[in-house]
């Protein structure tokens, strides 16, 4: 740090922190995922929706003890920078940093190359080019998220945009009717990362956020914890359950949060994540 | 729980009920999006293919690259729904059994009870525990596809729910197909 506080922080750095982020996330799905998943074992009514679930236990066991990849899907690698104003990148561009960690991570760990030319279909061959969101924050930390996105589950996500009169409401419907269209395709059991509100990519960029509060952990504004309980008990007894294949287990959470929007709008997105969430985080 | 031998005959298939648990020994063929493509336009240029199609089982699945000496990486089923434009016609050109997760369309349905065949699906996400009973690997086609070219499995016990049988009975109708 110099003498004015900023904190010097080298690309090099930043590659390594990746690399090792993504070697770490892409084994093995998040702690209390894998608990609710088993958890929902025990319970489950039907038959072959509890033998699915306690594959799903006895693979995440086989993952982390063979230190092999849980999904074959180690998704593409998406990183979110919550760079702090007092941080000086130094020694390359920070972009090519997060790029060359994930090059690294993805062929040091065996991990599947997942990411192509959207037309052509022609691989890049290495995993890149990651998805790189970048927030500037206070302080002169820089916090790095890997967040390997399988797209069994990406694929079924959706955004529209509600009328003002849809309201609460049509908030609520839209984020059920999305879970039926969706049906055994997102990897159930799922967790729903909801944004409501702000503009277009803004609402899409929330409800991503989302995937990453804590399973489990109560919505600090009442009014959405309410919503979220009652969205997940509809979706729920639906019967669609583990894999579409029936049962009572099809979501494990649903993670709403709001912003300020425009008077003309009421944007909803949905994004889906299946049992495989994966992610890790570190502060350099 | 049922054990399969593959190759599976009309008989094997039609014995099996949707929701049955089954455990799966013998050879499959991996083929997702970019092989069954190719598949298909080969068929329609009216080329030979460079694996017979015949009571044939194909498992969606595009697998992580194996460590040195590792038999098979992470290796899950895919979404059955992204091949449901191909299915129809590899299920009427002979493959008698797909593997894979997820639903499908109205149409690939209908392909499977005319030919007598079978859905059975895979715990979508399993990919290490599905590893663990793939025996012997080797890449047979379309090399060029890295991930998504053609692999002969050697399958022992792999563990699988019949998600629709012979007959167009589906695990699948409660939800959107």
């Amino acid at each position: 740090m110099d003498s004015n506080g900023i904190k010097k922080i080298w690309a090099q750095e930043i590659t390594d922190t990746v690399r090792e982020l993504f070697l770490c996330a892409c084994i093995a799905p998040d702690v209390q995922v894998m608990q609710a998943v088993e958890d929902a074992s025990q319970v489950e009514k039907t038959p072959h929706a509890r033998e699915v679930l306690r594959q799903l236990v006895q693979n995440s066991e086989i993952a982390l003890n063979e230190s092999i990849p849980a999904c074959q899907d180690t998704g593409m690698a998406v990183v979110m920078l919550e760079v702090g104003q007092d941080v000086h990148i130094a020694g390359g561009y920070v972009e090519e940093a997060v790029n060359e960690g994930v090059r690294q991570a993805y062929e040091q760990g065996y991990f599947r190359k997942s990411v192509l030319d959207p037309l052509s279909r022609q691989n890049t061959k290495d995993n890149t080019p990651a998805v790189i969101h970048m927030h500037i924050v206070p302080g002169n930390q820089l916090k790095i998220t890997a967040l390997p996105k399988g797209f069994g589950s990406e694929n079924m996500s959706q955004l529209k945009m509600l009328k003002p009169s849809d309201g609460e409401q049509g908030v609520a419907d839209f984020i059920v009717e999305t879970t039926k269209q969706a049906g055994g395709s997102p990897c159930p059991p799922v967790i729903l990362g909801v944004g409501i509100g702000g503009t277009f990519e803004s609402c899409a960029m929330l409800a991503k956020k989302q995937l990453l509060r804590q399973l489990g952990s109560t919505n600090p504004d009442a009014g959405l914890a309410k919503m979220e309980q009652e969205v997940l008990d509809r979706i729920n007894a639906a019967g669609m359950g583990p894999m579409g294949m029936g049962g009572d287990t099809y979501c494990l959470g649903v993670h709403i949060a709001k912003q300020p929007t425009h008077i003309a709008a009421l944007p909803v997105a949905v994004n889906f994540c299946c049992h495989m969430l994966r992610h890790a985080s570190a502060v350099l | 729980m049922n054990k399969l031998q593959l190759p599976l005959t009309r008989e094997q298939t039609a014995s099996l009920k949707a929701g049955d648990s089954v455990l799966l020994t013998g050879a499959i063929y991996t083929a997702r999006d970019a092989a069954h493509k190719r598949l298909v336009d080969m068929i329609m240029q009216g080329e030979s293919l460079p694996i017979s199609l015949k009571d044939t089982a194909i498992y969606y699945a595009g697998p992580c690259p194996s460590k040195p000496g590792q038999v098979m990486n992470s290796c899950g089923p895919t979404s059955a729904v992204r091949m449901d434009a191909y299915a129809p016609i590899l299920f009427d050109k002979g493959v008698s059994c797909t593997i894979a997760k997820g639903p499908v369309s109205d149409e690939v349905r209908q392909a499977i009870v005319r030919n007598g065949a079978v859905y059975l699906c895979a715990a979508g996400g399993a990919g290490a525990l599905i590893s663990k009973c793939i025996k012997a690997a080797q890449t047979v086609a379309f090399d060029d596809l890295g991930t998504e070219s053609i692999k002969r499995l050697e399958v022992e016990e792999m563990p699988l729910i019949v998600g629709i049988d012979s007959r167009g009975n589906s695990l699948f109708d409660h939800g959107s197909a």
